[in-house]
């Protein structure tokens, strides 16, 4: 599994998944290297239309820096960061924006 | 035709320097420090080599040490600051994109119980003056010259004032009746200028700093020379066992020709370093406004402003591309560049720089040009780039995102 999953396939994300019912698509990425994790995060939000929330799962510390900055530069708005409860990494959120 | 555009870490080896260096193999070989007549012509040597540098630096020769390197001379200026100011506290005060060097400095100090400040820096890497208002306790402060990463120019006169005008004993520049002022008086300033020394005017007197450490072979000199400059009146006390070499600042039989060499290579780039600087800007100008068209998802990063960056390098990040591939596939073509990306380092953890700027840490590339460097060859890099990012990113799947 590496995009497009459901919150459901991932307990913590789905523990996670927007409080107000917003959907959430979840890109496993963790054990990856940099700047895999971002590649991911990028063909996930590729099919996706705006208003969805990503949330990239991720152990590599280089995706602390670049899932924002990737959100800079393609122009996607950054959620935040929140820690796994089961220490196996972090997980970030993306809103799909139109452009 | 193999551009080596990375001189920013080194650069080749001087014609002064080598010159000077055969020279003075022969002339300054014997003990300085002795009364013989073999040992006043080194005498002589080390004196004039110390008041070359003391004149290019704005500083005193009496200031100036000669050190095995610019790390070196870094660590003495930290760690003797803050071993001479004790009295005064034990907080050092550093920037985020501060050289390794400086900041494993203030890891030992922390770990030795001491407290240590990081200041950030903007999307620029540049820092707020403002944010080194020195708290109590502070004994040091410490700001690079110029990025070593993005090439930023640091605001370190500004910086300097800063810590004259808030005395970290919140009493500003009144002395406190019966205080003792060397432990009260104003933080003393470290700056780190192994970037800028050789490359843009850098004076020591003018930055306001309190010691200033560069290194000779980031600018043509021989290697195993760096500089620590002490103003005088500076609370300083060596953190390493007594030795009476190099006013007891640095112990060790000191490298003669090699000092002699950096000398005459700092006094050689005072000279022609002007002109260079106008030329090595325009092949960063070219660099910078021709990257974007020519990479899709390119981040050229640092100063946009010519007068606010360093004048020979230039760094940039491509989205989805491996930094150590992107590497290989340039020393492919003959290109010689660097990264700040995690995957070419030895720790696999980002750049510092990169990550206290915010700015994409991955497929990082810094082009930094020197003596010699040619628009041929900025041309050369910019006709190989697009092919090898855009293998680099098709290989892991980061092609046309």
């Amino acid at each position: 599994m590496t995009a497009g999953a459901t919150p459901g396939d991932h307990p913590e994300a789905a523990n996670a998944a927007g409080r107000d019912g917003t959907p959430v698509v979840v890109v496993e990425a963790r054990g990856r290297p940099c700047p895999i994790p971002i590649i991911e995060l990028a063909r996930a939000a590729r099919d996706l239309g705006a208003g969805t929330v990503l949330e990239v799962l991720a152990d590599d510390p280089a995706a602390a820096t670049d899932v924002p900055a990737w959100c800079r530069l393609r122009g996607q708005d950054y959620l935040g960061a929140r820690a796994l409860p089961d220490g196996s990494g972090t997980a970030y959120r993306v809103l799909r924006t139109a452009t | 035709m193999a551009p080596y555009l990375d001189h920013a870490s080194t650069a080749p080896l001087h014609p002064v320097a080598r010159e000077a260096l055969l020279a003075a193999l022969d002339e300054g070989w014997a003990d300085p420090a002795r009364l013989y007549r073999q040992a006043r012509r080194a005498r002589l040597l080390l004196d004039a080599a110390r008041e070359t540098v003391a004149a290019a630096l704005g500083a005193r020769p009496d200031e100036v040490s000669f050190t095995a390197s610019g790390t070196q001379a870094a660590h003495l200026a930290v760690s003797g600051s803050l071993l001479g100011r004790s009295r005064a506290g034990n907080g050092l005060l550093v920037s985020a994109v501060e050289h390794s060097c400086v900041l494993h400095a203030a890891e030992r100090h922390e770990a030795a119980g001491g407290t240590v400040v990081q200041v950030p820096v903007d999307h620029l890497g540049r820092v707020t003056p403002a944010d080194y208002s020195p708290g109590p306790g502070t004994a040091l402060a410490s700001l690079q010259h110029a990025n070593h990463e993005v090439g930023t120019i640091q605001p370190v006169a500004a910086v300097a004032a800063v810590l004259r005008d808030h005395r970290p004993d919140g009493v500003g520049s009144t002395d406190r009746p019966g205080g003792d002022e060397k432990h009260t008086g104003p933080v003393p300033l470290h700056v780190d200028a192994a970037m800028s020394v050789g490359r843009i005017p850098v004076d020591r007197r003018a930055l306001g700093a309190d010691l200033l450490t560069a290194s000779a072979h980031k600018f043509g000199g021989p290697a195993g020379v760096g500089f620590l400059v002490v103003r005088t009146g500076t609370r300083w006390r060596s953190p390493l066992p007594a030795d009476d070499r190099e006013g007891g600042r640095v112990p060790g039989f000191v490298n003669l020709p090699a000092v002699v060499a950096a000398a005459a290579t700092l006094h050689a780039r005072t000279t022609e370093m002007a002109a260079e600087a106008r030329e090595l800007t325009a092949l960063v100008e070219l660099v910078r406004a021709r990257v974007p068209a020519l990479v899709p998802d390119i981040d050229v990063l640092g100063d946009p402003d010519p007068t606010g960056r360093l004048p020979h390098l230039v760094t940039f990040s491509c989205l989805y591309v491996d930094g150590e591939a992107l590497l290989r596939e340039l020393d492919q073509a003959g290109i010689a560049v660097n990264s700040g990306s995690s995957c070419t380092s030895s720790t696999l953890a980002p750049s510092h720089v990169l990550v206290a700027m915010g700015a994409l840490t991955h497929g990082n590339v810094r082009v930094s040009f020197g003596r010699g460097s040619t628009r041929a060859d900025a041309e050369r890099l910019l006709a190989v780039l697009p092919a090898a990012v855009e293998r680099v990113r098709a290989a892991t799947g980061g092609a046309a995102l």
